[in-house]
């Protein structure tokens, strides 16, 4: 037996002198993982264990939404937008209205702001649980994904009394609502302010100051906010990184101006402060949520549920068998044959991962000249080689699913 | 003061600035809804963004995608969406290029965020970015044949023979 296997003070050097040795090693992470949880390929050089090179591969799913666009009639786009991050699809529809009605110049009466402040709040719920208790999941924690999950899917009941769908919601139309809010589903809402912040407390004290997490997440795939900015981060992956931007305050749309409520942000941003960062903002959700439920009660009118704008929404069908008048709008309607102004404009929301924004460019047809899609998870996915560069392979998944990015967000 | 009187001064203030670095006829601007959109000849393209950068705190750049309108002379275009974080203020710069002399220079060494956003328009519009650190196509496979959101390129794969083109249009 020589020398370097027996006399431990050796092996050192003699790793060093095997220099020649080293190799490195190429990793396929993805596309299809399960820790993915999504289309993303990553191909990584790694030396052992650390991660020296990142090279990325998207466009998997890509469906050329924005072309699509181009053909298709204003309120088409609809079905298009909750395809893009189908985590919390209403935003992205109701993202897609607003900019639309901006583009119109139609006002919204109060009630109709207000019910869309709860659905865009229950949606980043949503898509804020779903972060979460992924991140908790790859972190080796299953029973949040098993059991604030189910929270989910009480907001999906929500979704499915409101417009009937639960994923890809298609939710309201270009002016507001398809139909009023039934009792069933105030009374849901209603539900979900009372009980998830008690599930809320419930997952912080499995996780927030429970050792084996903290010391697996914090200075996990850190950025710094300066970093950040140049690299288009937006949303809480944002705020995690200490800078306040929020579009909801920034540039507040849909009355968030009538709304007390705080901007949640960390430090060094790693995973650890998005994931704080998140549970905070859902619990500033729930409390957005009840302050409209407030204002709701004072609005004495219980029945308006879009503006007066007979060329965008479907009547109902029974005038539409009985009366010239709905007769025409409804054609009107479906062949889209309705004014548009000649104009651009760009409206960007809160969407679950960030500033959602959408560009249109009309040149007064039926459909847009162009679309272009502001996808939050496209622009600020470029910054995983470097988040995970030096990092472990176990550290580059945990970080990837704390970025919550979305396929289908980040393909479109 | 209230938030849209601090932005029409930030419009003019931004108008008088790039009137001051370009000259009067150096550049156009209008008023697009809400934001104040400004067209730039290709070849200062690079500095205005470095001079809107630097000096009046453009520090973020929101996105970026090309536009093609088929009949004008410059048919390609490139929008810039900026925003200053601190001041609260958006704007667009556009900028236009022909079919022919489709290049614009980089900017990813300003905003390292243009990366992706440049081989997306490059992916889809086939506008170079002269100095892109990697400069190939993004979500469409290595080899597509087109630049799939010029007009001119059907919404249809054009080579499926299996479907009438009268009234579906191609």
């Amino acid at each position: 037996m020589s020398d370097t296997t027996t006399r431990p003070d050796l092996w050192k050097e003699d790793l060093v002198a095997g220099e020649g040795l080293k190799e490195l090693t190429t990793l396929n992470l993805g596309p299809t993982h399960p820790a993915t949880h999504g289309i993303f390929q990553n191909v990584l050089t790694m030396d052992g264990e650390i991660i020296l090179e990142t090279e990325q591969t998207i466009g998997y799913i890509h469906r050329a939404f924005e072309k699509i666009c181009e053909r298709r009639p204003f309120y088409q786009i609809t079905t298009l937008t909750d395809r893009m991050n189908y985590c919390s699809a209403p935003i992205n529809n109701m993202g897609w209205h607003m900019a639309v009605e901006k583009l119109l110049g139609i006002d919204l009466p109060k009630r109709v702001e207000y019910m869309r402040v709860i659905i865009m709040e229950l949606s980043r719920i949503t898509d804020h649980i779903i972060c979460n208790t992924i991140i908790s999941q790859d972190a080796g924690a299953t029973t949040p994904f098993l059991y604030v999950y189910q929270w989910r899917e009480k907001i999906y009941e929500i979704y499915e009394e409101i417009c009937g769908a639960r994923l890809t919601t298609n939710m309201g139309r270009i002016g507001g609502f398809e139909r009023n809010f039934s009792e069933l589903a105030w009374q849901r809402i209603r539900g979900i302010v009372k009980d998830l912040p008690a599930v809320l407390d419930e997952f912080d004290a499995l996780l927030v100051r429970n050792r084996i997490f903290m010391d697996r997440t914090i200075n996990c795939g850190p950025i710094a906010g300066e970093r950040a900015l140049q690299y288009g981060f937006t949303g809480p992956n944002l705020r995690a990184a200490g800078v306040d931007y929020d579009v909801r305050v920034a540039d507040p749309y849909s009355s968030y101006q009538d709304f007390d409520f705080a901007i949640p942000v960390g430090k060094s941003g790693d995973v650890y402060d998005r994931f704080t960062v998140r549970q905070e903002e859902m619990r500033q959700s729930l409390s957005i949520i009840r302050q409209a439920l407030e204002k709701l009660d004072k609005i004495s009118d219980k029945t308006t549920f879009r503006a007066d704008v007979p060329d965008w929404v479907l009547p109902p069908k029974e005038e539409v068998y009985n009366d010239m008048e709905a007769l025409i709008y409804h054609f009107k309607v479906v062949m889209g044959e309705v004014e548009v102004p000649v104009g651009e404009i760009y409206h960007c929301v809160e969407g679950g991962n960030g500033e959602l924004g959408f560009y249109i460019v009309s040149d007064g047809g039926r459909n847009p000249f162009r679309v272009h899609l502001r996808r939050p998870c496209f622009i600020y996915y470029q910054a995983y080689p470097e988040i995970i560069k030096g990092g472990m392979l176990s550290d580059a998944i945990l970080t990837m699913s704390s970025m919550n990015v979305i396929a289908g967000e980040l393909d479109a | 003061m209230p938030a849209f009187t601090i932005k029409a001064e930030r419009d003019q203030l931004v108008t008088d600035r790039l009137t001051g670095l370009l000259g009067a006829d150096g550049f156009t601007h209008e008023r697009l809804y809400d934001t104040l959109c400004f067209t730039v000849p290709k070849e200062k393209i690079h500095s205005t963004l470095a001079y809107l950068r630097d000096e009046l705190d453009f520090n973020f750049l929101t996105s970026l995608c090309g536009m093609h309108f088929p009949g004008l002379e410059k048919e390609l275009g490139a929008v810039y969406f900026l925003h200053s974080m601190r001041n609260g203020h958006r704007i667009r710069v556009k900028t236009y290029v022909t079919l022919q002399e489709a290049k614009l220079p980089t900017v990813t060494d300003l905003w390292p965020t243009a990366n992706w956003m440049e081989r997306e328009t490059w992916d889809f519009f086939g506008i170079q970015f002269t100095g892109h650190p990697n400069l190939k196509r993004i979500l469409n496979m290595e080899d597509f044949p087109a630049f799939p959101m010029r007009k001119d390129y059907p919404l249809e794969d054009p080579t499926r023979e299996d479907k009438d083109n009268t009234f579906f249009g191609r």
